[in-house]
């Protein structure tokens, strides 16, 4: 497995925003988190990245496993394409960037500084910086904002080799990539429940009392 | 890490890197002082090592806001948290690369700005040793304060607030070496001081500065 998720309970600005999320991912598997505007998605993420504390529950990945992308993509505006891609290469000990340009056609652009980029081209490129980290587990978060629908299917043709090599993917998404072997887990049924102060259906949980 | 020390170095040197932004003001302050103070020879002679100090210390001040903010702008402080190098030497690292687009050109300029305020000739060796000692302190203090203040919007008040009391035994001793220095009595125990401040602030900040950013990054 290269992630377990069990009994995992999130929490956003001191509010609980999902409880009890269990699943696992195995090598060449992808799951996609459907769910509304504010569910939890990018905290869940986060939590499993190792940026943010969970409330509860156990998040199981090997050491130095996952490399994520949220919605910033961590570009420097004076540096060009290749600079960038080339930095976050030798931050994770790779060296060869190559690969990572090709795949996202990054090749005509290489010698632009990113601040001359369209915002589809930026996140083309933060997207290519997760071929350079060499993680198995890509934990991604809405990957597909300001991409057309020719950078969609690249990005799609990129995980799907991701997945074919051994890899896993786990993603926050709302638009359907046309990965026909990915699984699909709606967080809506995880929401927490709220005790909202005279909601007055008699249901008390003392853990949300703590929250409310 | 060497990657990280090399992308800094070039983005402060590249258009809008601010790399200018500190030499180019304690070039004014040195400047201005003559003007202020009046141009009598002995006052300049007498103030010139604490004002070179408090010059330093300011223009040092001037860019901390940079260190940490602009990596959490653009998201590359949660990637840099999330990449397999520890947060303690990332921390490390950038205060590192500040203090040589900052404290070593502010630590070269010095005595050549020393001319403007009359510097006695025998202190031209002991200011640059007491900044060359002082200001790797500043840089590293200065990384710790932009660690506590990095999830805020324009916290750059608050960091210069939390910063400079931290910062006043870096200038009592830096600007007492160069003072004893310039009139000729031994400089030796405040240097010695300084250099204790510097191995004290560079062994332990890290350390809190990373807890600060791993608090922040929630």
């Amino acid at each position: 497995m290269l992630l377990t998720v069990a009994d995992l309970a999130v929490a956003r600005g001191g509010i609980a925003l999902l409880e009890g999320v269990a699943f696992a991912l195995a090598p060449g598997q992808a799951l996609i988190l459907r769910g509304p505007n504010g569910i939890g998605k990018t905290t869940l993420l986060r939590v499993i990245a190792g940026l943010q504390p969970a409330l509860r529950g156990r998040v199981e990945l090997p050491p130095e496993g996952a490399a994520y992308a949220g919605h910033a993509d961590g570009l420097k505006a004076t540096l060009t394409v290749a600079e960038n891609l080339a930095f976050w290469a030798r931050i994770y000990g790779q060296r060869d960037t190559a690969p990572a340009i090709a795949a996202m056609d990054l090749g005509a652009l290489a010698d632009r500084p990113a601040q001359n980029l369209s915002a589809g081209q930026k996140r083309r490129l933060g997207l290519a910086r997760l071929l350079v980290t060499g993680r198995r587990l890509w934990l991604l978060d809405e990957p597909t904002v300001s991409l057309d629908a020719a950078s969609v299917a690249m990005f799609a043709a990129s995980v799907r080799a991701h997945l074919a090599a051994g890899g896993a993917a786990l993603m926050a998404t709302h638009i359907d990539l046309g990965l026909a072997e990915a699984a699909t887990l709606d967080l809506a049924r995880f929401r927490a429940k709220r005790s909202a102060p005279g909601r007055g259906d008699g249901f008390e949980d003392p853990f949300d009392g703590a929250f409310a | 890490m060497l990657a990280l020390l090399l992308r800094d170095l070039r983005l402060a040197t590249r258009a809008g890197g601010g790399f200018g932004l500190s030499l180019a003001f304690f070039l004014i302050v040195t400047v201005l002082v003559p003007f202020g103070v009046g141009p009598e020879g002995g006052t300049l002679a007498r103030i010139a090592p604490g004002i070179l100090w408090v010059g330093a210390l300011l223009s040092c001040l001037l860019s901390l806001d940079r260190i940490f903010a602009l990596d959490r702008e653009d998201g590359s402080l949660d990637l840099l948290a999330t990449a397999p190098i520890p947060l303690e030497g990332v921390v490390a690292v950038k205060a590192a690369a500040h203090w040589l687009t900052t404290g070593l050109p502010l630590t070269l300029a010095a005595p050549v700005l020393g001319v403007l305020l009359n510097l006695p000739e025998a202190a031209f060796s002991w200011l640059t040793l007491s900044l060359m000692l002082g200001t790797p302190a500043l840089s590293m203090i200065g990384s710790f304060g932009a660690a506590l203040t990095v999830g805020l919007k324009r916290g750059g008040l608050l960091l210069s607030l939390l910063v400079l009391p931290l910062y006043i035994p870096t200038l009592i001793f830096g600007a007492e070496a160069a003072k004893r220095g310039a009139e000729g009595l031994a400089a030796g125990t405040p240097l010695l001081m300084l250099a204790g401040i510097t191995l004290g602030a560079v062994a332990i900040l890290p350390f809190a500065a990373a807890a600060a950013i791993r608090v922040n990054l929630r």
